[in-house]
C-alpha cells in the first residue's frame, strides 16, 4: 500500500515534466521574433476593445452552487457504498432517505427556477 | 503466473540489491523507473490517437484523410509534431504570463495522472489504491482548472467566454458522473479499481447497464467533445479556451483532449466491460493488456461515432440534460440498485443478473416515456408564436415611441 502511494507521489511530481519538457524544445529550436503588432489579442475583425476581464453572468455562479451541495452530499455515500455487505437494511434505508432528500432538494432548485439558463 | 513486466522489475531489483543498494533505495527507483515507462508508454500511444482520429474522422466525412506519409499516412502525426515544435510561440499582450505557461502542462498532466491507477492486468499496474475512484474524479477535476486557467489568463474574451462555458458544463455533469461511478462501487463494494475489476463476474454492463451509458455521456461532457463542446465551439466563440496559444502549447492541449478520451474508454472498460478479463488472462496476464486496450479502443470508436454524427447543443440545452435528466434518472437508478441489491442478499449471480438488467430495462422503458410527453410539450412550447414575430411595424413605432 505504501509502495502505491509511492507511485502515485512520483507519478504526481514527473507527470508535469514530460508536457514541460515538450515545452522547452520550442524555446531552443522555434523562432522567436515578437513585435506589438503580432501579439494584438485576437478578435473577430475589429481591435479589442475595452477591459477583458468583465463581469459575468451570475448563472454560473448559482450553478456552480447547486454544483457544491450535491457533490459534497454524494461523497457521502461513497463509504456507505464500500460497507454496503456490513450495512443492515436499516443503514440502506437510512442511505436511501439520504439520496431522497437529495432529491427533494434537486426539486427545490428546479421549482426555484435555478436551473433555468436565462 | 509470470508477466514480463513483472520479471523485469524483479530482475532489476535482484541486480540493485546485489549491488549493495538497501531495499527501499532500489523500490524507489524502481517506481520512477515504472512512472517513465508508463508515461512513455502513454505518450507514444497519444501519438497514434492523432493518426487514428484524423483517420476516422476522414471517413466519417467521407474522405480519405492522410495518406501521403508513410504507409495509410502513419508518420503524419510525426509531421505535425515537428510542425508544432518549430512554430513561434507567441504570448499576447497582456496575457497572465505564468499562468498562461503553465495551463497547457495541466492540461496533459492532470490526464497522465489518471492513468496511475488503472490496471492493465492482473499482476500489472501502477497503483492499486483503495480510494482510486475518488483519485480519479479529482484528477479529473483538475484537468478542468487548466483550461479555466488558459482561458481567464489569455486576454481574449472568446477565451473567457469559453472558460466560463466549461466551469458551467464541468460542474453540472460532475454530478450524474459521480452518481453513476457511485454504482460500480456498489456493486464492487470497494473504491479499488482492481477489486471492481475482481469483482465483475458478469462484466457490469449487464448488471447495470444505464449506469454505463451515463457515464459515458458525462465523460464526453467532461472531455468537452462533440455535441458537448460549446466551450470551444468553432463557430460561435472561434475556438475557446486555447485561442491565443500557438505551436507546442496548442499542441499540448490537443494531444491532452485525445488522450483524454482514451483515458475515459479505458475508464469505462475498466469498471463496466469487465477491465482486463478476457479467456486464458490467469495463465497469460500479460494478455490483460491487450484485452483493456481493445475494449478502451472499443469505447474510443463510440465516443468518436458520437462526436461526428451529433451537432452541438446549446448551453441550455446542455445544462438541462445534465440537471434536469441526468441527474435525477442517475439518482433513481442509484436507489433501486441500492434496494434491489440489499433485497437479493444470497440470490444466485444469475438471478440477481437477470433482475438487475430487467430493472434497467423497466427505467429505460419509463424514462423514454416521460421524453416523449417532455417532447410534444417542448415542441409545442417553440412552435408559439413569438412577441418578436408578431410584431408589426405600427407595434415597433408605438415601441420606440414615433406617431
Amino acid at each position: 500500500m505504501q509502495n502505491d502511494w509511492l507511485f502515485i507521489g512520483i507519478f504526481l511530481i514527473l507527470a508535469p515534466v514530460f508536457p514541460g519538457l515538450a515545452l522547452l524544445i520550442p524555446r531552443l529550436i522555434a523562432p522567436k521574433k515578437p513585435n506589438p503588432l503580432k501579439s494584438q489579442t485576437y478578435e473577430c475583425g475589429i481591435e479589442t476593445y475595452g477591459d477583458t476581464w468583465v463581469q459575468f453572468k451570475a448563472q454560473y455562479y448559482i450553478f456552480a452552487l447547486a454544483f457544491l451541495i450535491f457533490d459534497v452530499e454524494i461523497v457521502f455515500l461513497y463509504p456507505w457504498a464500500v460497507a454496503f455487505d456490513q450495512l443492515p437494511l436499516f443503514a440502506v434505508m437510512e442511505g436511501v432517505i439520504f439520496i431522497l432528500i437529495l432529491v427533494v432538494g434537486l426539486l427545490y432548485a428546479w421549482r426555484k427556477g435555478i436551473l433555468e439558463w436565462v | 503466473m509470470g508477466d514480463p513486466i513483472n520479471l523485469i522489475g524483479d530482475w532489476l531489483r535482484n541486480l540493485m540489491t546485489g549491488w549493495g543498494l538497501p531495499e527501499n533505495l532500489a523500490t524507489f527507483i524502481l517506481t520512477v523507473m515504472g512512472v517513465v515507462v508508463m508515461a512513455s508508454f502513454l505518450l507514444i500511444l497519444d501519438i497514434a490517437l492523432v493518426w487514428l482520429e484524423r483517420k476516422v474522422v476522414a471517413r466519417f466525412q467521407d474522405r480519405i484523410g492522410p495518406n501521403r506519409l508513410g504507409p495509410f499516412g502513419i508518420i503524419q502525426p510525426f509531421a505535425d509534431i515537428i510542425k508544432l515544435l518549430i512554430k513561434e510561440d507567441i504570448t499576447p499582450q497582456g496575457a497572465d504570463r505564468i499562468i498562461y505557461n503553465i495551463a497547457p502542462l495541466f492540461a496533459l498532466a492532470t490526464v497522465l495522472m489518471m492513468w496511475a491507477v488503472i490496471p492493465f492486468a492482473p499482476t500489472i499496474l501502477g497503483a492499486d489504491v483503495n480510494v482510486a475512484v475518488l483519485y480519479i474524479v479529482a484528477t479529473g477535476a483538475v484537468g478542468t482548472l487548466g483550461v479555466i486557467m488558459a482561458g481567464w489568463a489569455s486576454n481574449n474574451k472568446y477565451a473567457l467566454l469559453g472558460a466560463f462555458r466549461t466551469v458551467a458544463q464541468m460542474v453540472s455533469y460532475e454530478v450524474p458522473m459521480v452518481i453513476a461511478l457511485l454504482i460500480p462501487v456498489l456493486l464492487a463494494r470497494s473504491m479499488g479499481l482492481q477489486a471492481i475489476v475482481d469483482a465483475q463476474q458478469p462484466w457490469f454492463i449487464l448488471v447495470a447497464p444505464l449506469a454505463a451509458a451515463i457515464f459515458l455521456v458525462t465523460s464526453i461532457a467532461e472531455l468537452g467533445r462533440a455535441p458537448f463542446d460549446i466551450n470551444e465551439a468553432e463557430s460561435e466563440i472561434v475556438a475557446g479556451f486555447h485561442i491565443e496559444y500557438t505551436g507546442m502549447k496548442f499542441g499540448l492541449f490537443y494531444a491532452g483532449e485525445l488522450l483524454h478520451a482514451l483515458t475515459v474508454s479505458a475508464l469505462v472498460a475498466t469498471l463496466f466491460l469487465g477491465g482486463w478479463r478476457g479467456p486464458f488472462v490467469d495463465q497469460v496476464p500479460i494478455l490483460g493488456v491487450f484485452y483493456l486496450f481493445v475494449k478502451a479502443f472499443l469505447i474510443y470508436y463510440v465516443i468518436m461515432w458520437i462526436r461526428y454524427s451529433f451537432p452541438r447543443l446549446r448551453i441550455d440545452q446542455m445544462l438541462g440534460f445534465s440537471w434536469k435528466f441526468l441527474t435525477p434518472l442517475a439518482l433513481v437508478l442509484l436507489i433501486l440498485t441500492a434496494i434491489l441489491d440489499k433485497a437479493m442478499e444470497g440470490a444466485t449471480p444469475l438471478v440477481y443478473t437477470l433482475v438487475m438488467l430487467g430493472m434497467n430495462i423497466l427505467l429505460v422503458w419509463a424514462t423514454v416515456q416521460v421524453l416523449r410527453t417532455y417532447a410534444r410539450v417542448e415542441r409545442r412550447r417553440v412552435a408559439e408564436r413569438r412577441p418578436v414575430a408578431t410584431a408589426t411595424e405600427a407595434d415597433f413605432k408605438e415601441l420606440i415611441g414615433q406617431e
